[in-house]
């Protein structure tokens, strides 16, 4: 037995035994039920450990076949899997708050399912699990074979992608159990947020430690752009969440930060959020995908590193825009935008470096549904990171902050640009991780056009809506009243909720066609042409 | 323990004025990397990174 082995089990032992007795000692009912899921889930990996243990040759695989790297796929097949099933589920939680916005008796009257609780379900479902085991799985994919070596760590990986979706499983439950410390987007209470800094510390160290051991002397782009989403990750993490437990059996604890400092942390870890873990992170995807799909290099690796740097020294600074006009000081609000503004320079830079990679293959966007996808995901990136600064400038803001603008905002780069480059990338990676052809292109076909008519009654509707609703509350009659009354912008809002979630209903179904496609993929689909070409060799 | 806080005020607000062209320094000398003639080989043959099999 390795040390990793014996200690990762000892560890796990001893944690059970804690969960155990939390689970009896828990001052709420969440907590207990939190705390017996950290025991059940424990005594379960202490089982497959073993067995793992037991099946495995004495000896562990070796770093290197006939001078070939030996990659290490299980936990990036485990994470893509998640990636698929939470993203199923993210988006029909999406589609049901969708609906309950035009229908409010969907909310169905019971606590469990009430907009306010299924909203972070869905904002952390899609984000963090759909996008996270996409990214997850996707950088331990992409730092192996660019480095040409084998991940580092044996059961650390492992422990990488279970523990996060473990993660994931303890903040999704705790939201429909009313467990939440009311942070957008950091809404996972004190001890999940403890776990979640294990598992990414962990993330980091396999990360890093990949790259230490490369046979490559460069470290390409896209290792960059996910190193960079790892740490900075780690360090908005630790930044948010610092807070105090009202007690370590129960789940309630309360924000270090107070009043104004508390909502200035709070939007620098939630742009930073979207500049590190929406954008960094599947810009790296970008960077490895679209070159390897179009078999085209990188257009311009020079504006590459620019246009990384540019980022990192840019966005960390972005913040402020989400408090336009609030209590924070006027000069930290126009820095905020200022910071903005410039950020449209890295931004279609990346868009630019994207696109331009096709150069010489576009024909292949008639032929590859795949890399159309990818390369539309482009495109919703120069959009929506266009969009952005707009909407920072304060006179803007004026307008759209509070309203469904932002929302369509949000959506035109979730959607088109996240949800768009990760389908791709999944597309690219389960083919090759199980060495099977894809199941069928026209699906993919099918699935993309779907989507894409989704997306645009999305984005469209949020548009309209938004702009109409600031301009209802803005609106004042010849005497200086205000023309309407809330409750009549809510009304006047009602056939554009319809058509979101009818938007919402088309990402879903192409998202479904997509599972369909990967399933018969890895169960049903041929070997690939490579495999194939091997197993057809005569015996010499 | 005036002269120390205005030492201490002294100290934070030249940090915080240095960073500023520390960091446009940096950035600087990254784009400068980047453009430098010579590097070209490299950047070339790592943006056919993705494209090559093992």
């Amino acid at each position: 037995m390795t040390m990793g082995e014996a200690g990762l089990t000892s560890a796990l032992a001893v944690f059970a035994f804690a969960s155990f007795l939390g689970a009896a000692m828990g001052h709420d009912a969440a907590f207990s039920f939190h705390a017996s899921l950290a025991c059940v889930a424990s005594l379960i990996s202490v089982v497959m450990i073993g067995n793992r243990y037991l099946d495995r040759p004495a000896a562990l695989p070796p770093a290197e076949i006939g001078g070939r790297p030996n990659y290490y796929l299980g936990p990036i097949k485990f994470a893509s899997a998640m990636a698929m099933f939470w993203g199923i589920a993210g988006f029909s939680v999406g589609l049901m708050i969708a609906m309950q916005l035009a229908w409010p008796a969907l909310n169905f009257d019971l606590p469990w399912t009430t907009f306010g609780r299924l909203r972070p379900l869905h904002t952390s479902a899609v984000i963090f699990a759909f996008g996270g085991n996409v990214l997850i799985a996707s950088s331990f994919y992409v730092v192996q074979k660019t480095c040409r070596t084998r991940l580092a760590g044996d059961l650390a990986p492992w422990f990488v992608v279970v523990g996060y979706n473990f993660f994931i499983l303890i903040a999704g439950t705790g939201y429909l159990l009313g467990v939440t410390q009311s942070k957008e987007y950091a809404e996972p209470e004190w001890y999940a947020d403890f776990w979640l800094t294990i598992v990414w510390v962990t993330y980091l160290l396999v990360f890093l430690m990949t790259l230490v051991k490369r046979k490559e002397p460069h470290i390409f782009v896209a290792n960059w752009f996910y190193l960079a989403f790892i740490i900075t990750i780690a360090v908005l993490h630790l930044g948010n969440n610092a807070a105090l437990p009202v007690s370590f059996l129960g789940s309630k604890s309360y924000i270090a930060w107070g009043g104004v400092q508390d909502a200035m942390f709070q939007w620098w870890y939630g742009h930073n959020a979207v500049g590190f873990f929406l954008t960094a992170g599947f810009l790296a995807i970008m960077y490895y995908f679209i070159p390897k799909r179009a078999q085209r290099p990188v257009y311009s690796y020079r504006l590459s590193i620019i246009h990384f740097w540019a980022l990192i020294f840019l966005y960390i600074w972005a913040g402020p825009h989400h408090l336009h006009y609030t209590a924070l000081p006027d000069w930290a609000q126009t820095l905020g935008m200022t910071f903005s503004i410039m950020l449209w320079m890295p931004s279609w830079g990346g868009m630019i470096n994207g696109l331009m990679t096709l150069s010489g293959a576009w024909d292949k966007l008639r032929t590859d549904p795949v890399l159309r996808m990818m390369v539309v995901s482009v495109a919703f990136y120069g959009m929506s990171t266009f969009e952005g600064p707009m909407m920072s400038i304060k006179v803007v803001n004026s307008l759209s902050h509070y309203t469904d603008w932002t929302i369509g905002h949000v959506h035109s780069g979730a959607l088109g640009w996240v949800g768009f480059v990760s389908f791709g990338a999944l597309y690219c990676l389960i083919p090759w991780l199980w060495n099977r052809q894809l199941y069928s292109l026209k699906l993919v076909n099918w699935h993309f056009w779907i989507s894409t008519i989704g997306i645009v009654l999305y984005i469209s509707a949020m548009w309209v809506s938004g702009i109409l609703q600031g301009l209802m509350w803005r609106a004042y009659t010849s005497l200086g009243f205000l023309e309407y009354s809330f409750i009549e912008s809510v009304e006047a809002m009602h056939p554009f909720y319809i058509i979101r979630a009818a938007g919402g209903a088309l990402f879903l179904i192409g998202a479904l066609i997509m599972a369909v496609n990967l399933w018969m993929t890895v169960n049903a689909g041929k070997a690939s042409e490579a495999e194939g070409a091997a197993a057809l060799q005569p015996a010499e | 323990m005036k002269a120390i806080i205005q030492v201490e005020n002294f100290a934070s607000s030249l940090v915080g004025t240095l960073c500023t062209p520390i960091f446009v320094g940096i950035f600087i000398a990254i784009v400068v990397y980047a453009l430098w003639p010579r590097n070209k080989s490299l950047f070339d043959a790592a943006a056919r990174m993705p494209l090559r099999e093992d």
